[in-house]
């Protein structure tokens, strides 16, 4: 990738903007000539629009089965029709509209875990990255058991006795995968603890609280929006495989992993049944991590690396 | 060094503790455990004797130290659904597991390595995108999913391999495939920035003055220093993949560790799940110990800082 916004002659058509344009300025300009970025969070957008929107974008009730029109095929197959244009499921539903309602279903987990794990992992980072000494032993100690834990299998096991409501599952996933938020604000926050502006506000008499939410939280923002794009996609990678399992979300709920699961008894003659979901499931992971990674491009082009 | 060490050491105790305790209580608190013993519609009087006769009439601090006492005797009690004794099932399951993990880790590491050093070398170009390409890919792909078109295409349509099963070597190729995807990007990614590191850095600009083939350079100096973080990483990922194998080990029907704690789970199989857990999480620390003694080894500054 060429060194983004900075190799534009300044006489570009441009030049409304002042010679020396304000942080916003260069990092709008970067992100629109930042495709991952610009393909990333359009797809995610439309994606949330689609979940947002799905009483009124699915042609059919996800829920309703027509047990004589079983295992249609999609457009795409020869025996297609458009009066199911990604065909029926094993159950007769139509696969389209229990796509749409599935992304539901992933967008809601991806944000409320990525949410309730930062709230935890950026709260001990922070504290651990400027207090030190024995507060940071104890965020450290604190992430070492965490990373010790095995995620997926305490997720599962968490799963099967707390139940499987969207809501359990959010809040576990949420508390399970936190140390990366706590990792990254820890070290961040330590860059940042003798930086000047925090040594001003301290020397004004600023509480620690007013430094830490005023001072240093806006600063180090986003670093916690890229650690939340990744928690986020895996968070919706996690639960589909929960799903997939059988343990996350249950039926006839439609969620795309629990749908690979449904598909995967018929895959050998309708392997569409599992390529569609699967598919959502990869570009909409993959559209979070694009977004994630263009954030980071923009505003700190030098950590690209 | 022996500072060093011993101050790892105790921490590493620390958080296995930690973690044998959590796991303990986090299982014990799911449900009354001697309501299950005793059967469907057992009496009052019939619980009560089975919790005296197990010793869950006694405060969970005592429960605990039994427990940890037996099992450092190697006892870890008996599987409630097959009433052997756990010691002897994981044993049986865990050579298929640690056979996985390490092929999987081997496959990612032949594949980043050489795409990392070759990424770094020339940066920003072609050849680096496409790095970055296979890394986002690997990172956005459910692996449920990827094993299941692997078993459309290699062992369905093609039929070169088999996939069911751990029979022979050969079924191991496509979990191995399947889960080496998943781990193999930050293996890439962090060679890449190790080499971007290195290669920037004095000794390299006087090797290569000295007149040192390129490939010397390359692979002779400056990957013995990039790779110190992947050391690091291979041990986090070993661990990782210990417990992480349980989603490719149902998939592919292999009879590894994953699947007798997924199994174990859904039949609220306490012990097992308990003992494994603590397995793994012990086996992840002693990785990670060992990795920290190895780049203290390679690399004095750890050990003195």
């Amino acid at each position: 990738m060429t060194i983004l916004g900075r190799s534009e002659p300044l006489n570009a058509p441009e030049t409304a903007e002042p010679l020396w344009p304000s942080p916003w300025a260069s990092m709008r300009r970067r992100a629109r000539r930042h495709i991952g970025l610009i393909v990333g969070s359009g797809w995610l957008f439309a994606m949330i629009l689609v979940a947002v929107f799905a009483p009124l974008i699915a042609p059919y009730d996800p829920y309703d089965q027509d047990l004589g029109r079983r295992m249609i095929d999609p457009i795409w197959l020869e025996n297609g029709s458009w009066a199911h244009p990604f065909g029926t499921d094993a159950l007769g539903r139509d696969y389209l509209s229990r796509m749409i309602y599935g992304a539901r279903i992933s967008l809601t987990i991806g944000f409320g875990a990525s949410f309730i794990s930062g709230v935890i992992g950026v709260t001990l980072g922070i504290l651990g990255g400027y207090f030190r000494g024995r507060v940071d032993s104890v965020v450290m100690y604190l992430v070492n058991v965490k990373l010790s834990l095995p995620g997926v299998l305490l997720a599962l096991a968490l799963v099967a006795m707390l139940g499987s409501s969207i809501l359990v599952l959010t809040c576990i996933l949420g508390f399970l995968f936190w140390e990366r938020y706590a990792v990254v604000t820890r070290s961040v926050t330590q860059q940042l603890r003798s930086a000047d502006f925090v040594m001003a506000a301290r020397a004004c008499g600023a509480s620690h609280l007013r430094i830490l939410v005023r001072e240093i939280l806006p600063n180090i923002a986003n670093h916690i929006v890229v650690v939340a794009t990744l928690e986020m996609a895996i968070a919706i990678l996690v639960e589909a495989a929960l799903s997939f399992l059988g343990l996350g979300t249950q039926p006839p709920t439609p969620s795309w992993g629990l749908m690979v699961s449904e598909g995967r008894n018929f895959m050998f003659f309708k392997p569409y049944l599992i390529s569609i979901p699967g598919a959502a499931i990869f570009l909409l992971v993959m559209a979070i991590n694009l977004l994630g990674d263009g954030v980071r491009d923009i505003t700190a082009p030098e950590s690209r690396n | 060094m022996s500072a060093y060490l011993l101050r790892r050491l105790i921490v590493a105790a620390w958080v296995a503790v930690t973690v044998s305790i959590l796991a303990f209580a986090l299982l014990r608190m799911s449900g009354n455990l001697a309501e299950q013993l005793a059967g469907e519609d057992a009496r009052p009087e019939q619980i009560a004797e089975v919790a005296r006769q197990y010793g869950l009439d006694q405060p969970l601090y005592i429960q605990y130290l039994r427990w940890a006492g037996s099992a450092l005797q190697g006892d870890l009690g008996q599987s409630l659904f097959t009433n052997e004794p756990v010691t002897q099932l994981i044993s049986e399951r865990a050579g298929v597991t640690i056979q996985l993990a390490l092929m999987s880790t081997a496959f990612a590491l032949i594949l980043a390595i050489p795409l990392g050093v070759l990424a770094a070398v020339r940066a920003n170009s072609w050849l680096d995108r496409l790095a970055l390409g296979v890394a986002v890919f690997g990172q956005a792909i459910p692996n449920f999913w990827f094993g299941l078109l692997l078993i459309l295409l290699f062992g369905v349509t093609l039929q070169w391999l088999p996939f069911v099963g751990s029979d022979s070597i050969w079924h191991f190729i496509l979990p191995t495939a399947t889960l080496g995807l998943t781990v193999m990007p930050s293996f890439m990614r962090i060679t890449r920035s190790g080499m971007l590191d290195v290669l920037g850095s004095d000794y390299i600009r006087t090797a290569r003055a000295m007149g040192l083939s390129r490939f010397s350079v390359l692979f002779k100096h400056a990957l013995r220093n990039a790779i110190l973080p992947v050391v690091s990483l291979v041990a986090v990922t070993l661990g990782f993949l210990l417990g992480g194998s349980v989603i490719v080990e149902s998939v592919f029907a292999l009879n590894g560790l994953g699947l007798l704690a997924f199994q174990s789970i859904v039949r609220a199989d306490f012990p097992v799940v308990q003992s494994i857990i603590v397995m793994v999480s012990f086996a992840y620390i002693g990785l990670t110990f060992l990795s920290d003694i190895i780049n203290a080894w390679l690399d004095p500054r750890i050990r003195l800082a």
